[in-house]
């Protein structure tokens, strides 16, 4: 970041040289050319920008080194073979060869020059013939010619490297110690990022930073929320810090599309994907891994886009993001992708395959890491038409052994959903009906943490009901099922815990016929809304899974999105720019209070910061929960002075725009009566001005309530 | 109490305007034929017969004798409001977009809409006591502002014009001179084209309604913004209660998306925002397309919305309306 005077100081500087600040007209001075005065230019990313366009220059061309040297006559063959062997690759440029000769022997010098339509084919050449051998002595050297400036460099001897001074950095965790205890969000709007504090208090976001064309596609919290991640042409970069979002790092990698970092955030995983020169071939995909705080790439993955499709469904043009699924756990140890065949696990000591071999399983189609433990859940479908059922299984890791395997028959399709802690895992299963026209749908639950994993099998009373959405509850034991057709399905409830015997499963209860096909629990459990996205126009229904009431109902008309803060207390519902209208976003209390409303144009993302978990003990959190009165007090003592000053604000306000409405008013009736005889002229003389006729006034209506007529006898 | 709907219209409406009583209540629409209606039941008492095209808006003298329209066949007329025949007819080389009459009736500012090569202009005319006298001459011809000028009014004492239009800047100009007095400026203005404006009773203050979502109040005199009201859809119609502080703005999405979206998506409804506070304090729904028109009684009783959809909606207030405190 450039230094920037302060206002204060220019006008000090000003003082002091006897400058009337006013009387200058600051876009007159012109800076002579090609000097700065020491003055640091705002954008010098823009130059850097310019350097890497320069590099890619001379980048489609590579140095073969390393090649026989031959008199004359033997030129145009050693050509041939070296044409043979290099256009194999990719189109080589006309004239694109060349192999210098020396003048006084004209013999070859032993290398050449090969120039490619595209940075990517030199690449790939230099990759796939570095090391080829043309024969027993001939050993090719492959670099891009864009390294030999650096190999210039190398220094002959070594000098040990500067020890730069610690300079301290920012604590990118001091968001967490706001005295308001408020949560961040980002929101991306128009070509605007901005960070806002939640003050649900004053019922209006308080804006922390924002800036114009801050990511050129997406922005990301990482998922500690210590990082915002953004987006951009020559790579990817992450900012932090709670008000001051500073650059922290840059992680290049041109033209990168999709961003994933480990749950850990230690590990930033960047993907991109290229356009192949031959339209033929597929996409070329290029998968980083960088270390988030050093920047450095870890590994990198290159190929063909079929390489990286095998196994995912959906997603980029084939590939299901994230490719490299992480295990569960603040260490980042391990992570894996599927295979024609396998599934690959790597870990992040030497970022290698642990044992150098990838896990066979045939046909495997998915897999799902738990989330607290190394263990790989992996789904195989039905084989050789039946006769090898499909299972489900669980491996350990880094053993590979297997803790336990389901075999499952005529099974169409598998979903597996873990329990946020690890505790269960939920497999969704499809299968066909004997007549294998249509699918039925049934659970396997499996317990991970008890002996031996026990499985239920869960089937829904109306076993033709279609599943629309599933979904644990955060922490718990519960789980919630939108099962049966649109328009007005039902909900289900269910816990893993049945009365005093916590070894079976029981349903809670079924609410019939809502308007909903997606759930949302509370980070905090206990809560989940019911929303009726999309077809359903955004109604939302808030309800306590304790006391199994509906707390609170409502709609946000068109809402295409619902995030829960970190800390389950608030609820945001979002309308992105899929509609053109009503774009913005609704905050709600947890219990389906609305606490205000922000509309933006042009509303592409809205994303509340994550927090990691608490460093309390659990000792201290039961503590915490005993004694939750105690503590409160001073919370809802604060609670009320900002409502009381709120209010008190508010009313100020009130008076205030009333008066200033009242000295309009007044000023114009003067400004009325004066004009008052000239109208009168204008009209002919006709006197009467019409506002006089209509004032307000109160009238008293007498309302007769009951009429009883008695006849009272005449004697 | 249940609104009246007033189906005399085949095409879009355009414009409304009451009379000074409060009880006839004017209508222009895209089908030729201005209406006359009595504005207590909704009964309708006439049309206007004459016009071959769209009408775009229409004044009503003082005495209620005469009516002046103007339409996009180029022309604007002056009609006897209670036999319908048209008085006399002033011809213009591009559609007439606005028509106001002055204080006293005499004067009348008609604006002309950018057509074939012609740039949009105010004209000022003067209008005759005797129909026999009238001429067709322009007092006064104002040029200058970019795209349509969507609504031209008379200042205080006439002695200013204050127009609005597609380049979403408030003029106000001399009437005796032409001389561009005030201009509103970038920062505070509209972001996008005015499509209404409407004085206030006395004439001391006005509301202007744009595409950019919002209403702003200014005053007449020295073009101060005063207020802005800010909502969810384009704004195409303005109207300030005479009786309660209480402004109305209508609307919704371009009558193009109106097929594609759900009723409730496309905002028909008219709102209602406190005059000072510049909050919301409600809506009332009906029109299944934009409002295109709105005007208060002179009473503040009652309102009319005139719709996209081709109806004209008459609101006669609840005894619960004159009791809103917010």
């Amino acid at each position: 970041m450039a230094e920037v005077m302060s206002m204060d100081d220019i006008r000090a500087t000003a003082a002091r040289l006897n400058v009337d600040l006013t009387s200058l007209d600051l876009d007159s001075i012109r800076i002579p050319p090609d000097e700065d005065l020491g003055i640091v230019s705002d954008d010098e990313d823009l130059k850097d920008e310019d350097s890497l366009e320069f590099e890619e220059g001379f980048g489609n061309i590579i140095v073969v080194d390393n090649l026989p040297v031959v008199v004359k006559e033997k030129f145009e063959k050693l050509e041939g073979v070296v044409r043979k062997i290099y256009s194999q690759i990719g189109l080589i440029k006309e004239d694109g060869l060349w192999m210098p000769v020396d003048p006084d022997t004209q013999k070859t010098l032993g290398y050449c020059f090969i120039e490619y339509n595209t940075s990517q084919e030199a690449e790939l050449a230099k990759e796939k013939t570095n090391g080829y051998k043309l024969d027993r002595s001939h050993i090719f050297a492959v670099s891009m010619f864009d390294d030999i400036e650096k190999f210039l460099k190398v220094p002959e001897e070594w000098a040990p490297p500067e020890r730069k001074p610690y300079a301290p950095g920012e604590n990118l965790q001091k968001w967490l110690t706001d005295e308001k205890a408020r949560d961040q969000f980002v929101i991306r709007a128009g070509s605007d990022t901005e960070v806002l504090w939640n003050d649900a208090r004053q019922s209006k976001p308080d804006p922390v930073y924002k800036r114009s064309y801050w990511t050129e596609s997406f922005v990301q919290w990482s998922p500690l929320g210590t990082y915002l991640a953004t987006v951009h042409r020559q790579g990817a970069a992450v900012w932090g810090g709670a008000t001051t979002f500073n650059r922290l790092m840059r992680y290049a990698h041109p033209q990168v599309k999709l961003i994933d970092f480990s749950p850990g955030e230690r590990f930033l995983v960047t993907y991109s994907s290229h356009e192949p020169s031959n339209p033929r071939d597929t996409h070329r995909v290029v998968i980083n891994i960088f270390d988030v705080r050093t920047g450095k790439v870890m590994r990198d993955f290159k190929g063909s886009a079929d390489e990286f499709a095998v196994g995912g469904t959906g997603g980029v043009s084939g590939i299901s993001w994230p490719v490299f699924r992480w295990s569960g756990g603040k260490e980042d140890k391990y992570f894996a992708r599927i295979g024609k065949n396998v599934v690959s696990v790597y870990e992040t000591e030497t970022f290698t395959l642990i044992d150098k071999k990838s896990i066979k399983v045939e046909n495997v189609m998915d897999f799902s890491w738990s989330p607290t433990d190394p263990i790989l859940a992996l789904f195989v479908p039905e084989l050789g038409g039946g006769n090898q059922p499909a299972r489900v299984s669980l491996v350990q890791i880094p053993g590979k052994e297997e803790l336990r395997q389901k075999n499952l028959f005529s099974v169409s399709d598998c979903k597996m959903y873990w329990q946020s802690n690890g505790e269960y895992l939920a497999v969704k299963v499809d299968r066909y009906t004997k007549t294998k026209k249509s699918t039925y749908t049934g659970f396997e639950l499996f317990r991970i943490k008890e002996r031996d994993i026990p499985i239920e099998v869960l089937e829904l009373e109306n076993k033709n009901d279609k599943i629309i959405a599933f979904a644990w509850e955060p922490k718990g034991h519960r789980f919630a099922i939108i099962h049966g057709d649109n328009p007005r399905p039902d909900v289900s409830f269910y816990s893993m815990r049945s009365g005093t015997n916590t070894g079976r499963f029981s349903k809670l209860t079924t609410l019939k016929g809502k308007q909903a096909n997606a759930l949302f629990w509370s980070p905090g459990g206990r809560f989940v809304i019911l929303a009726g996205l999309k077809g359903f126009n955004g109604q939302l229904e808030f309800y306590n899974v304790d006391e199994l009431e509906t707390m609170a109902q409502a709609e946000h008309f068109m809402a295409t999105d619902v995030e829960w803060d970190p800390t389950g207390r608030y609820v945001v519902t979002a309308v992105t720019s899929v509609h053109e209208m009503e774009n913005g976003f609704n905050v709600w209390s947890f219990n389906g209070k609305l606490l205000y409303r922000i509309l933006k144009d042009h509303f592409f993302q809205f994303l509340w910061r994550p927090r990691p978990p608490s460093f309390l003990s659990a000792e201290k959190e039961d503590e915490i929960a005993k004694n939750l009165k105690r503590y409160s007090k001073k919370y809802e003592a604060e609670d009320q002075d900002v409502s009381m000053l709120l209010s008190e604000q508010d009313r100020e306000k009130r008076k205030m725009l009333k008066e200033e409405w009242e000295r309009y008013i007044s000023e114009w009736k003067r400004l009325h009566e004066e004009e008052k005889l000239e109208r009168q002229n204008l009209r002919d003389g006709e006197a009467s001005d019409e506002e006089e006729e209509y004032e307000a006034k109160e009238v008293e209506i007498e309302e007769l309530l009951d009429v009883s007529e008695e006849v009272i006898s005449f004697d | 109490m249940r609104p009246i709907l007033m189906k005399g219209h085949e095409r879009p409406l355009t414009f409304l305007k009451y009379n000074r009583d409060g009880d006839l209540l004017f209508s222009c629409a895209k089908d030729h034929n201005p209406t006359v209606w009595f504005a207590d039941n909704g009964e309708r008492l006439g049309t206007y017969r004459g016009h071959n095209g769209a009408v775009w808006s229409c004044d009503v003298s003082r005495d209620s004798a005469m009516l002046i329209t103007g339409s996009a066949d180029q022309t604007a007329k002056i009609w006897n409001v209670k036999t319908g025949t048209p008085v006399y007819t002033f011809n213009f080389d591009s559609p007439t977009r606005s028509v106001d009459l002055a204080v006293g009736d005499k004067l009348a500012v008609i604006t002309t809409d950018p057509f074939m090569g012609l740039t949009s202009a105010i004209h000022i005319k003067q209008i005759a006591r005797d129909p026999d006298d009238q001429i067709g001459e322009s007092v006064l011809t104002l040029k200058g502002p970019q795209g349509r000028i969507n609504r031209a009014v008379w200042g205080p004492l006439n002695r200013t014009i204050i127009s609005a239009g597609e380049d979403s800047v408030v003029r106000i100009w001399d009437s005796e001179t032409g001389k561009l007095l005030k201009e509103s400026d970038k920062e505070d203005g509209h972001k996008k084209p005015i499509t209404s404006l409407s004085k206030s009773t006395d004439g001391s203050h006005f509301l202007t309604g744009s595409l950019d979502k919002s209403a702003k109040l200014w005053d007449i005199r020295t073009l101060a913004l005063i207020k802005t009201y800010v909502t969810e859809r384009p704004v195409n119609a303005v109207a300030m209660s005479p009786l309660l502080n209480h402004v109305v703005l209508g609307g919704g999405q371009d009558a193009s998306a109106v097929t594609t979206t759900d009723h409730r998506a496309g905002k028909f409804e008219a709102k209602f925002y406190d005059k000072i506070l510049t909050e919301e304090i409600g809506g009332v729904k009906g029109h299944f397309g934009p409002i295109n028109a709105l005007a208060f009684n002179p009473d503040g009783r009652s309102f009319a919305s005139g719709g996209e959809d081709g109806y004209v909606r008459l609101h006669h207030f609840d005894p619960d309306y004159f009791n809103i405190k917010i």
